[in-house]
């Protein structure tokens, strides 16, 4: 038997909107005790004790919007490394995108995906499946055999799924297996050639943008869709709040509908695209300020269920590139936390609704066991100190790739120790 | 006896009355079929055309061979050999048939309700031998006379159809039949092959074969189209056969003694095993016989006692 205790340290667990300084007794992996009440728990012999004062414990992220590049672009990440990032920011458990090359659509891919971390990963590694094969929008996989295997969730990529058709049958089908279908609405057609969010700084700048509809119109298709077949569905990535109002309105009606935003549409705008910088060319595009102070206001109040990285490994190969030639993407994983927290600071979302849309909540969407500090719960756990200043510096990026959104940022508040199973992944 | 219908066009609109009739009747041609000498006089000199536009070779077969027992003429059309191809539209390949003088017509087609509409142009019983995934009523019956004859009775029996119901006409029939007999119909099928309103067919509709089955006393399976098994209705055969198809794991749930049926032609390792198919359950070989009885009776009553026999 292996223990350890956390001692005086303050705990945030949304699982059980427990906000108060005591302890946490971990055994054999597994949360024995937590909070205040844990120092009346007869601490095993062997325990080792860590002092956290000042400090605070949150159930260890769970980021449900991860691309790698294994298989198929090893050169910017791999399992492996991808790990090591979300370990340094304090993330436990990382659903992996399925489309890698070869795209993620076969029993024998989630198997290979699963090894490998298993052999090489630090924390936890879910795949998601691909929706259809090849990505393609056409035919869907074995959901049955793919979920089995161990797939937490279907995804169609980056791009809806253009075809109706296809798409209700995939939700009626995926309504069987209980399983959520997580999709990145965005409509290929309209939004075309573009490369940045259309209106008045990309006709400046003489980019092609890409209309908030690329994204408003498949949701709402989506949307109408879910209602026919009752299936569940999970936006991914929103960036507008017609959007949010949207899912505001469809959970009205009783939908089975959850949504998703990455850190980079909260905490950041168009205007830092500035002279062309390629680190924030992403999708769906970075929008205005009004729109990102919405975005922030629909998180506080639970529109928008919870946060990703949307971490996205680009090296230069994709990046180096004039604006409109380079690919979208920027890594995320291990500023998801330290980023978050800019919203906590600056009071427009308190701190348990962060670390919930952080870990309790994408764990509750996709029935994993993390998000939570409950007693029996395995020790997922990130410490943090949430006053620590500190500048992100491109030599400190563990991430195999650089193209940090966040690259000589200042940050108030660090991860400086994540537990995965009661053992230390990571320590700043 | 008469019996109150010109056309078997579905079971839609018979009563418990005409189905026990006519399965009562088909008993009887049973026992022709079983004897050494098989041929009867009970049509001579009555013509019968089967008339197919869907290709079939079971149930032509089947009808052709139960005219010819009856001491019919039967003569066969498929749509390879007819003026169909020449563009010839459906209400004159009626209408020219018509003018031939045939006492019977038993007609498949690929679209729902096109028998129906040949038989508002000729002065003969018109069967229904299947039409697009609407009815395919002496299919049902021959079901029915199957589980009359090893179980004793249909009523209040479990009777649990499995498979593509969305695209299926044997489906539908046997609903309708085997409630107005009054079994209690369950469907299991994943939702992708599920017709919209299933739930008020007068069914229990389930997504997992553990619970369909579940002390079951008939397992009706359905066929699976090839086109249907790639991705676009389910994702693959592995995984169909993996969740619907009918294995020694799943047929446990059933009760021990429960019939094990099939419509044909099966794909065996896609909605069945072949050693289910092949067990001491399964009927499927009695179905094939109770057909040509089925169709005999059909046949028999609807050209001698039906509202149209001359």
């Amino acid at each position: 038997m292996s223990a350890r205790i956390l001692q005086n340290v303050r705990i945030v667990d949304p699982s059980t909107q427990m906000d108060e300084i005591g302890d946490i007794v971990i055994v054999d992996g597994r949360i024995a005790a937590c909070g205040t009440e844990a120092r009346d728990f007869e601490r095993p012999s062997n325990a080792e004790i860590e002092d956290c004062e000042g400090l605070i414990a949150i159930p260890g992220l769970v980021d449900a919007c991860v691309h790698i590049g294994e298989p198929g672009a090893e050169h910017r990440e791999t399992i492996a490394s991808a790990s090591r990032a979300a370990a340094a920011g304090g993330v436990t458990s990382i659903i992996m995108m399925p489309d890698t090359d070869p795209v993620i659509d076969d029993v024998a891919l989630v198997d290979f995906v699963l090894r490998l971390a298993r052999d090489e990963a630090i924390v936890r590694v879910y795949p998601a499946a691909a929706l259809t094969k090849g990505l393609a929008g056409e035919e869907m996989t074995e959901f049955g055999l793919l979920l089995d295997a161990g797939a937490v969730m279907l995804s169609n990529g980056r791009h809806t799924v253009d075809n109706p058709a296809v798409m209700r049958r995939a939700m009626t089908y995926a309504r069987d297996f209980g399983t959520v279908i997580a999709v990145a609405t965005q409509d290929r057609q309209l939004g075309g050639a573009g490369v940045m969010n259309e209106g008045l700084f990309a006709s400046w700048l003489g980019l092609p943008g890409i209309p908030r509809e690329a994204e408003i119109i498949p949701l709402e298709r989506d949307l109408r869709l879910a209602a026919l077949t009752r299936s569940r569905y999970h936006a991914m990535s929103i960036s507008v709040p017609e959007s949010a109002d949207i899912i505001r309105a469809a959970k009205a009606r009783g939908l089975d509908v959850t949504a998703g935003i990455s850190i980079n549409h909260l905490t950041l705008n168009e205007t830092d695209i500035g002279e062309y910088r390629t680190f924030f060319r992403l999708s769906p595009p970075l929008r205005t300020e009004d729109d990102r102070t919405a975005m922030v206001a629909a998180l506080a109040d639970g529109v928008i269920d919870i946060i990703v990285s949307a971490h996205d490994p680009q090296d230069v190969d994709t990046k180096r590139l004039p604006f409109a030639d380079a690919e979208n993407g920027a890594i995320g994983l291990e500023t998801l936390l330290a980023a978050a927290l800019r919203l906590y600071h600056s009071g427009d979302v308190p701190l348990m609704r962060l670390i919930d849309a952080l870990s309790t909540r994408p764990a509750q969407i996709l029935g994993l066991d993390a998000g939570t500090l409950k007693p029996g719960a395995r020790a997922d756990i990130a410490l943090m100190d949430p006053e620590h200043p500190w500048v992100l510096s491109k030599d400190d990026i563990v991430s195999m790739s650089k193209n940090s959104a966040f690259e000589d940022a200042r940050f108030t508040g660090k991860v400086l120790q994540t537990l995965v199973a009661g053992v230390t992944v990571y320590r700043a | 006896m008469s019996f109150p219908h010109r056309h078997l066009l579905g079971i839609k609109g018979l009563s418990e009355l005409d189905i026990h009739y006519l399965l009562d009747q088909a008993d009887e041609a049973v026992k022709i079929s079983r004897r050494r000498e098989k041929k009867t006089t009970t049509l001579r000199g009555l013509t019968q055309i089967n008339l197919f536009f869907e290709s079939s070779t079971r149930t032509q077969a089947s009808f052709e061979l139960a005219g010819k027992r009856l001491g019919a003429d039967v003569m066969n059309m498929s749509v390879a050999n007819s003026s169909v191809k020449k563009g010839e539209t459906l209400v004159d390949t009626a209408m020219t048939l018509n003018a031939m003088r045939p006492d019977v017509l038993v007609v498949r087609h690929s679209s729902a309700g096109a028998v129906a509409l040949l038989s508002q142009k000729v002065g003969c019983p018109v069967i229904n031998a299947g039409d697009g995934a609407h009815e395919h009523p002496t299919q049902a019956l021959l079901d029915a006379l199957t589980i009359r004859r090893a179980k004793g009775k249909v009523g209040r029996l479990i009777v649990t159809i499995c498979g593509d119901v969305l695209h299926s006409r044997v489906a539908r029939s046997n609903i309708l039949l085997l409630s107005a007999l009054g079994a209690r119909v369950r469907v299991v099928a994943p939702s992708t092959l599920l017709p919209s309103g299933i739930a008020d067919m007068g069914v229990e509709v389930f997504q997992r074969m553990e619970d369909g089955l579940r002390d079951a006393d008939v397992v009706m399976m359905l066929r699976l189209q090839r086109e249907r098994m790639a991705g676009s209705f389910v994702p693959s055969v592995r995984e169909y056969f993996r969740y619907f198809g009918l294995d020694a794991e799943k047929l446990k749930a059933a009760k021990s003694d429960a019939l094990v049926m099939h419509p044909g032609p099966m794909n065996r390792g896609v909605e069945i095993a072949s050693d289910i198919a092949d067990g001491p359950q399964s009927v499927i070989e009695q179905q094939v016989e109770m057909g040509v009885a089925v169709r005999m009776a059909v046949m028999e009553t609807l050209m001698l006692h039906g509202e149209l026999a001359r």
